[in-house]
């Protein structure tokens, strides 16, 4: 066992010596400046930390990071994340992809680390347009997006990260944004402690291909009326002054100005069937406020440790020999 | 009275024995008739009488076809000899043949006076009529030339075993058995292995524990068919197939699949690192899927990903990990691994691609087998991409071409591709089971921090091999990805500078490891005019051919490539000693296209794509053709 008397790790320590080449104004800045914030806040050695990308814009995130790094290739971080965990538990493992890369061309990896349970954190940038390839339309944009794929606009619908990420049994799902950076930072934790595959959506802006995309309802002046904070166990309420809240009526979810505490929906990330996360995550601008926060986040078996405990108790039994292996079956002997 | 069908005759009536060098046996019947499981049977007995033997398993690609139609038949071959053999035999000695469309789809293979044994109770009219068989083959004289046997073995079969309660289709089910009997009785061999093989598998540990009477059953029905075969007057004499001077030493029954397992645990034992496969389900690579997660207990990491496409890329990241990643599958699956394999090459982890492959393109012929992949896993993938290329020539083999796949990979930091085939994964010889103390231990590139500068491309100066240094290291963080790369540093570079030198540094790494891989050596008459070139999976039909070939006459040389990627540096000298170069492969000509394009000579091909391996008799007149022909 080695033990470390260096100073404690500091935000310097993550940033790798490298140009960034986000452009100029680019949300990404902040998440990667988040990211690295965190990091030393969490009492794991730099070494144990990788972080593993697709393609795409938010994919150089590893490159940025001065910690083991991994710039896969187009829609398959999740798969490669799965193969480092599995292979050392003892790393943190953060997945960076966004809209195109992970719900797109590497939706049914992104769908299956869920599902298992992989421990590893996804972080997904989603600023609903293809930025890398020069700004065509992704499966976040909304109907009608013109790009240069669709110059007379996209014609299918947008899918929720969120919504999808809940179906696949998520057991960690989250939503922030890249102009809350406190927020950002709470959710990141959050996901880092969760034990199990961690998915957090961060409306995150491209100042390029699609600027102010997120602005209708997470822009700094607005959001109060159109963003809702989603808090365990708190009232869901909105507003300057918290005085919107979400009622059910019957089996459908309303906005009421000035509602009872009785008829308020409480937050409940706890919720075992995932169901209240799941409607919360079909509630979009304008018709609702967007939530942010942590929708879902309940105790799921690791597939990691699930597997180990069928190596061990295999090699308890029989420990591992070649001899015996080569030597099992019928075998006759050739004088 | 009765008489108990256990009791194995000791003195069989007198029959005559008849010594025979080498039989070749076919079981068919329909999918549901258990032939592989009979096969299989008769194989491990003659295994352990001690006959030298090799099999092939042919199986529909339908779980459960139409029961009595032809698409549903299920074969079985085994050659078994006194003689050192290296096919399953091409014509057949005997068919077995459960059914009218068994019959059918297998017949074209039985030698002229062969024996062909039918269970009559297979040809009724609705047989006939599933079997698209117009008149039937038992009545109409079409089988004039063969030395029918018929018996009606299903109603036998019920007879036999009606004490043990087992009635109807239960009852028939035990008919393989029966007939398996028959075949120990007509070749001399011992029911024992059998008997014990049935009381251990409805054990009272296994699954089968409820079914005592199926165990008997089976029994009865197998030792019934022995003393049918003695009493009744259905063959003139026993055949008698003596033990083969096969090297002396302890001996196991392998298929390539098992093998292939085998080589891949031992080589992370030997190198220390823990083996993790990532594989998608695939006909014919599952077996290795199945065989490695049956081996937890040497710590392996099995990973049923959800694509083949999740399957190398997990794999990726548990070599990027420190872990001896592999990633089993067929040709389909290696079309959807292609461009993770380029980002293995970029990326230059020790991986391992194994390549089980089968016929056709597309899904194709998912249960047969041939040899087509070649070309797509040496250029499959964008920009300049070497990798090594390995390829197994027997189930044997596969043990030594997976652990040397692993040698390599972790050795040269690159993946690697190892190509076997459905023909030598399914199919199963006699395996002299190695000291495993005697295994080399495997080196890595694994490296700790020390006080110089990590540069992740740093080149071994005699290797080329860059260093691996995996999460966890303290003081090695570091980044990779898919992107060109510097010199030495392996930072992302776009410049043409970078760029030519790092793809001629990939380049230099892999055609290096030529110097060390064994040189090819020349078999056959050193001195003909021409060559035979063969690679992977057809060693044994080619080299049978090539010696019979010179028995009959003909002055031929071969040699056997296991290496295709890089090719042994004494290649090109040998080429260049013969004036004719024949490669005869399952495929339209892909070896032929390599010897062409990298030696610069003329390469005549002997091409076959049938699904089913070469038969000796049909290279040995392609040999005989091409070279006295074609003079």
């Amino acid at each position: 066992m080695t033990t470390t008397t260096a100073a404690p790790l500091t935000r310097k320590d993550f940033a790798a010596p490298i140009g960034i080449r986000w452009c100029p104004g680019c949300g990404d800045y902040s998440i990667l400046s988040t990211m690295q914030g965190l990091l030393p806040t969490l009492g794991i050695p730099k070494e144990n930390f990788v972080f593993v990308s697709g393609i795409g814009c938010s994919s150089r995130f590893p490159y940025y990071m001065n910690t083991y790094g991994f710039h896969t290739i187009h829609g398959r971080a999740p798969a490669v994340s799965t193969g480092i965990k599995l292979t050392n538990p003892n790393l943190q493992v953060w997945v960076i992809t966004g809209d195109g890369d992970a719900l797109s061309i590497g939706g049914n990896h992104f769908i299956h680390a869920l599902r298992r349970n992989m421990d590893v954190k996804i972080i997904l940038f989603n600023n609903r347009i293809y930025g890398l390839t020069k700004g065509q339309y992704s499966p976040t944009s909304g109907v009608g997006t013109v790009s240069p794929s669709t110059p007379y606009g996209s014609v299918d619908q947008p899918l929720s990260p969120i919504s999808l990420a809940i179906g696949a049994e998520a057991g960690f799902v989250a939503r922030t944004s890249d102009n809350d950076v406190k927020h950002m930072g709470e959710v990141f934790a959050a996901a880092a402690a969760y034990k199990g595959a961690a998915l957090v959506e961060v409306l995150q802006n491209c100042v390029i291909f699609a600027d102010k995309i997120h602005e209708p309802y997470n822009g700094r002046t607005n959001r109060p009326d159109t963003m809702l904070y989603l808090k365990h166990g708190e009232p869901l309420r909105y507003g300057k002054e918290l005085e919107k809240g979400l009622v059910l009526e019957k089996m459908t979810i309303k906005t009421k100005v000035n509602p009872t505490e009785a008829e308020t929906i409480v937050h409940d990330e706890k919720d075992a069937s995932g169901a209240l996360g799941f409607y919360l995550s079909r509630l979009s601008h304008p018709e609702f406020p967007v939530p942010v926060g942590v929708f879902r986040n309940v105790e799921r078996p690791s597939y990691y440790d699930a597997m180990n405990a069928q190596i061990t108790s295999a090699q308890a039994k029989n420990p591992p020999s070649l001899e015996k292996l080569f030597n099992s079956g019928s075998t006759w002997t050739v004088d | 009275m009765s008489t108990d069908v256990h009791d194995i005759p000791i003195n069989p009536s007198e029959k005559s024995h008849i010594d025979v060098d080498s039989v070749t046996i076919r079981f068919a019947g329909d999918s549901g008739d258990g032939m592989q499981i009979t096969g299989t049977q008769f194989t491990d007995a003659s295994a352990i009488f001690g006959n030298d033997l090799a099999t092939m398993p042919d199986y529909p690609a339908e779980i459960r076809a139409p029961a009595g139609t032809v698409a549903g038949v299920s074969a079985y071959q085994i050659h078994f000899s006194s003689q050192d053999i290296k096919t399953p035999g091409d014509d057949l000695n005997v068919l077995v043949a459960m059914n009218a469309a068994a019959l059918k789809a297998n017949i074209h293979d039985l030698e002229e006076g062969g024996i062909l044994l039918v269970d009559e109770a297979g040809f009724t009219d609705k047989d006939l009529e599933k079997a698209e068989l117009k008149s039937n083959p038992l009545e109409d004289g079409t089988l004039d030339g063969f030395r029918v046997i018929k018996a009606n073995i299903t109603e036998l079969t019920i007879n036999a075993v009606k004490e043990t309660g087992l009635k109807g289709k239960a009852a028939e089910l035990c008919k393989n058995f029966f007939t398996l009997g028959m075949m120990y009785w007509l070749y001399d061999r011992p029911l024992t292995h059998t008997l014990n093989w049935l009381d251990e598998k409805y054990g009272v540990k296994t699954k089968y524990k409820d079914k005592p009477e199926v165990c008997e059953s089976n029994k009865k029905a197998l030792t019934a068919g022995y003393n049918f075969a003695d009493t009744v007057e259905l063959f003139t004499s026993h055949y008698r197939v003596k033990k083969a001077a096969l090297p002396k030493g302890k001996y196991r029954k392998i298929s390539g699949n098992e093998a292939t397992v085998f080589g891949l645990l031992a080589a992370s034992q030997k190198s220390g690192r823990p083996l993790f496969i990532g594989s998608y389900p695939i006909t014919p690579a599952s077996d290795i899927l199945h065989g490695l997660s049956k081996n937890k207990n040497f710590g392996v990491i099995t990973f049923q990903a959800e694509d083949e496409i999740a399957a190398i890329a997990s794999t990726i990241g548990s070599a990027y990990a420190g872990g001896l990643g592999v990633t089993t599958t067929s040709g389909p699956g290696v079309c959807l691994k292609l461009e993770a394999m380029g980002l293995g090459v970029m990326t230059e982890l020790p991986l391992i691609i194994v390549d089980v492959q089968r016929g056709g393109p597309s899904t194709g012929l998912p249960t047969k087998t041939e040899q087509s992949d070649l070309l797509m896993v040496m250029f499959g993938r964008s920009g300049d991409s070497p990798l090594p290329v390995l390829a197994a020539r027997s189930p044997g083999d596969c043990f030594n071409m997976a652990f040397e796949a692993a040698r390599i990979a972790l050795k040269y930091m690159t993946p690697v591709v190892l190509l076997t085939d459905g023909y030598i994964a399914n199919g199963s010889e006699p395996w002299l089971i190695p000291d495993a103390k005697t295994l080399p231990e495997l080196k890595t590139n694994l490296v700790t921090a020390n006080d110089e500068v990590f540069q992740a491309y740093a080149r071994d100066p005699i290797t080329n091999a860059r260093k691996w240094a995996v999460p966890g290291t303290p003081g090695l963080e570091h980044r990779i990805g898919g992107l060109e790369k510097a010199h030495n540093t392996g930072m992302v570079a776009y410049d043409p500078e970078s760029h030519q030198l790092m793809t001629n540094e990939r380049h230099a790494k892999i055609a290096g490891i030529a110097n060390d891989i064994p040189l090819l050596e020349v078999m056959g008459d050193k001195d003909a005019d021409a060559l035979v070139v063969s690679w992977g999976g057809t060693f044994g039909t080619v080299s049978t051919a090539v010696e019979e070939s010179i028995k009959a006459g003909l002055k031929i040389a071969h040699v056997h490539l296991n290496y295709l990627n890089p090719f042994p540096r004494n290649l090109g000298e040998i080429l260049n000693s013969y004036e004719r170069v024949i490669v005869p492969e399952l495929n339209m000509g892909q070896l032929k296209m390599l010897l062409g394009g990298t030696f610069g000579i003329p390469v005549q091909s002997i091409s076959q794509v049938r699904g089913k391996p070469f038969k000796v008799s049909y290279l040995a007149s392609e040999l005989h053709r091409i070279l006295e022909t074609q003079k």
